[in-house]
C-alpha cells in the first residue's frame, strides 16, 4: 500500500503514524499541504496521485483540508477521511445538523446571524450557555454565558474583533457534567476505546490542561458513539460526549483529525495501529475488488 | 533560516543550540529549549530551522 500522508506540522501523532506505517512496510509520503500545487483541469507539475493507494488527512487546518480533499476526491484519490466527513466534523453547526438529523442525543443548541438576533436566541435557550465558533478546536474561543450581559458584551466584542465567520452566533447549552467529559475513538463503526477527561476548569479539553484516563466503553457510549460516527459519515472520528447529571449522554463534537497521543497507554489500545487497519482496509476497499489506485481522472 | 550540518543546530530566534537525539522529520515542530520558541524543521539534510508559524484559527482536531 503506498500512503500519502497530508499534513500541517508533523507532530506526536503523525510520527507514530508513519512509524506503524513503515513498520508494515507501506510505502509513506509525507506531503505538507502548505507544499500542495492541483490546477483545475490538472496540469503538469501537479501532485500525481496516482501512484498512491490512499490519501490520508492529517492537516491542522480545516479550511486548507477541506479543499484539498474536494480536489483530491475530484482526481480520483481515495481520501480518509472522506472530504465529506472532514466538512462536517469542522464545522459544528455542520455536525449539530447531521447529528440532529441522525437522531443522535445533543445539547440543545440555537444558532443567529447577528449580534441582536443572537442576544435573543441564547435568552431562548436559556443560561448557563457556551458560545462556540464554527469552526475551531482544542478548546479556544469558547465563552461560558452565564447571563445576559456577559452575552452582550461577547457578541459585541465578536461583531466588532472577529472577521465574517464570528457574524455567525452558535451557543450550546451548558451541559453539568461533574468536571469531565468523554472522548469515544470510532475507527471505521467500532468504538475502539474511550477516555474521560477531567478539569478543574469548565472546559475539558486536554489541551487546556484536562487530565486524560482510560474508561470502559459500555453499551450507551458504544452506540451513541457509533451513531455520532455514522451520522457524520464514518471513518476515523473522535466523539466528544458529555454526561449529563441525570445520566443522559450527549454528543457534542465530533473530530476527523482526531489527536491521541495521551490515550495510547491510558487505553492500553494501540490506537496508530488501528487507523492503519482501517487505512489497509481502504485500500483494499475497491468496488470491483481491483488492486486499489487512485482513480486519476485527467490528469495530464 | 538558519542551517547547519550536525545534529545540533543554532535557535533562529535566539542563537541557542537546539539538539536532536535522532534526525527529525521534516515539518516536525522542536522547542528552542532557551528562548522557548516552537522551530519547524524545514529542511533535514542539512537540518534547518524556522520559527513555527502561529496557530491559526480554524487549526484543530
Amino acid at each position: 500500500m503506498n500512503v500519502l500522508l497530508l499534513h500541517a506540522r508533523v507532530r506526536v501523532e503523525e510520527k507514530l503514524l508513519h512509524a506503524e506505517l513503515t513498520r508494515r512496510g507501506h510505502g509513506t509520503t509525507m506531503l505538507a499541504v502548505d507544499d500542495l500545487v492541483l490546477s483545475l483541469p490538472p496540469r503538469d507539475g501537479d501532485l500525481d496521485v496516482r501512484p498512491f493507494d490512499v490519501v490520508f488527512d492529517r492537516c491542522l487546518s480545516h479550511s486548507k483540508a477541506q479543499a484539498a480533499l474536494a480536489l483530491l476526491e475530484g482526481r480520483g484519490a481515495r481520501c480518509v477521511n472522506r472530504a465529506e466527513v472532514a466538512r462536517v466534523c469542522g464545522d459544528k453547526i455542520a455536525t449539530n445538523v447531521a447529528l440532529v438529523n441522525a437522531d443522535v442525543p445533543v445539547p440543545a443548541a440555537t444558532c443567529a446571524f447577528s449580534r441582536e438576533a443572537g442576544v435573543t436566541a441564547i435568552e431562548r435557550l436559556g443560561y448557563p450557555a457556551v458560545l462556540k465558533p464554527p469552526v475551531g478546536s482544542w478548546g479556544r474561543l469558547l465563552a461560558k454565558l452565564n447571563d445576559r450581559d456577559a452575552t452582550e458584551a461577547v457578541l459585541e466584542h465578536k461583531e466588532t474583533l472577529g472577521g465574517p465567520h464570528h457574524g455567525i452566533v452558535y451557543a450550546q447549552q451548558y451541559v453539568e457534567k461533574d468536571g469531565r467529559d468523554i472522548r469515544a475513538f470510532v475507527v471505521d463503526d467500532d468504538v475502539i476505546c474511550a477516555i474521560e477527561r477531567r478539569s478543574p476548569h469548565w472546559i475539558t479539553n486536554t489541551a487546556r490542561g484536562a487530565r486524560a484516563s482510560g474508561l470502559t466503553v459500555g453499551p450507551a457510549l458504544e452506540r451513541i458513539s457509533r451513531a455520532a460516527a455514522r451520522a457524520v459519515g464514518g471513518g476515523i472520528v473522535a466523539v466528544d460526549v458529555f454526561e449529563a447529571a441525570d445520566g443522559a449522554l450527549l454528543v457534542g463534537e465530533v473530530n476527523a483529525t482526531m489527536e491521541f497521543r495521551n490515550s495510547i497507554e491510558t487505553t492500553g489500545v494501540d490506537i496508530p495501529a488501528r487507523i492503519v487497519d482501517a487505512l489497509e482496509r481502504a485500500a483494499g476497499a475497491d468496488e470491483v475488488g481491483a488492486p486499489a489506485r487512485a482513480r486519476e481522472v485527467g490528469h495530464a | 533560516m538558519t542551517q547547519q550540518t550536525a545534529l545540533t543546530v543554532p535557535c533562529p530566534e535566539c542563537a541557542a543550540d537546539v539538539a536532536f537525539a535522532e534526525a527529525p522529520m521534516e515539518s516536525e515542530i522542536v522547542p528552542c529549549g532557551d528562548c522557548g520558541a516552537d522551530l519547524e524543521v524545514r529542511g533535514t539534510s542539512p537540518i534547518t530551522l524556522e520559527t513555527a508559524p502561529e496557530v491559526e484559527e480554524d487549526w484543530g482536531e
